[in-house]
């Protein structure tokens, strides 16, 4: 069983290589978030596995539990960073559609 | 030893899914289509993965083993509740900063 366990967590590490790529070449900087964010899920579950090879389950639950609401903080951060930064494009958007009128 | 199956079945089951939401993250066209391939996979797999971890963690009962079942089904609710609300707020804050949609045209799609 200490097996499987560890190459499931080889899995999950190797799964995590696409979506760095995504991270590095993603077209807009709202990919990269998104990516950031699944690997925070993935990070989750393979500090678990990490815990049950190492037979010190009850320590490493707290580190997964711990990252899980880092991961939410993080991300809804991010995404009301882009909400604020939005209305200045509005209002340049607006400025610019002004002269056409 | 009937746990051990039911347990590695929901892990692979599980890693079934990290692999589609993988795949979904790398090829889908789209920022949105990507986003759904994102929210949905990991919610699932993480579900399924943390049960089946529960299930081997209960074969030996004792206060120490509850507690730690007790903590993977605190994180399992927290990811389930929070996933789809950070989705949510990503998608909203995509969609007001303007990202162009994907559509079966080929003019559309320059970038």
């Amino acid at each position: 069983m200490l097996n499987f366990f560890v190459w499931v967590g080889v899995a999950i590490l190797a799964l995590m290589v696409p979506i760095i790529y995504r991270i590095i070449i993603g077209p807009t900087a709202i990919d990269r978030i998104v990516a950031v964010n699944v690997i925070g899920t993935k990070t989750t579950v393979l500090l678990i596995i990490i815990g049950m090879c190492f037979e010190r389950v009850e320590m490493f639950v707290d580190f997964a539990l711990t990252y899980a609401l880092l991961n939410f903080i993080g991300s809804l951060a991010a995404a009301r960073f882009f909400d604020r930064v939005n209305p200045t494009r509005l209002f340049s958007a607006m400025k610019a559609e002004e002269p056409k009128e | 030893m009937i746990l051990n199956i039911i347990s590695i079945f929901l892990i692979s089951t599980g890693l079934i899914f990290f692999v589609g939401g993988a795949v979904g993250i790398l090829r889908f066209p789209d920022f949105y289509t990507r986003m759904h391939a994102a929210g949905k996979g990991d919610t699932c797999s993480m579900f399924l993965i943390l049960a089946g971890l529960a299930l081997y963690q209960l074969q030996v009962p004792s206060l120490a083993n509850f507690l730690v079942v007790g903590k993977m089904g605190f994180i399992t609710i927290f990811i389930m509740s929070t996933s789809p609300t950070s989705t949510h707020a990503l998608i909203k804050a995509g969609f007001e900063e303007g990202v162009k949609m994907w559509t079966r045209d080929k003019k559309n799609n320059e970038e």
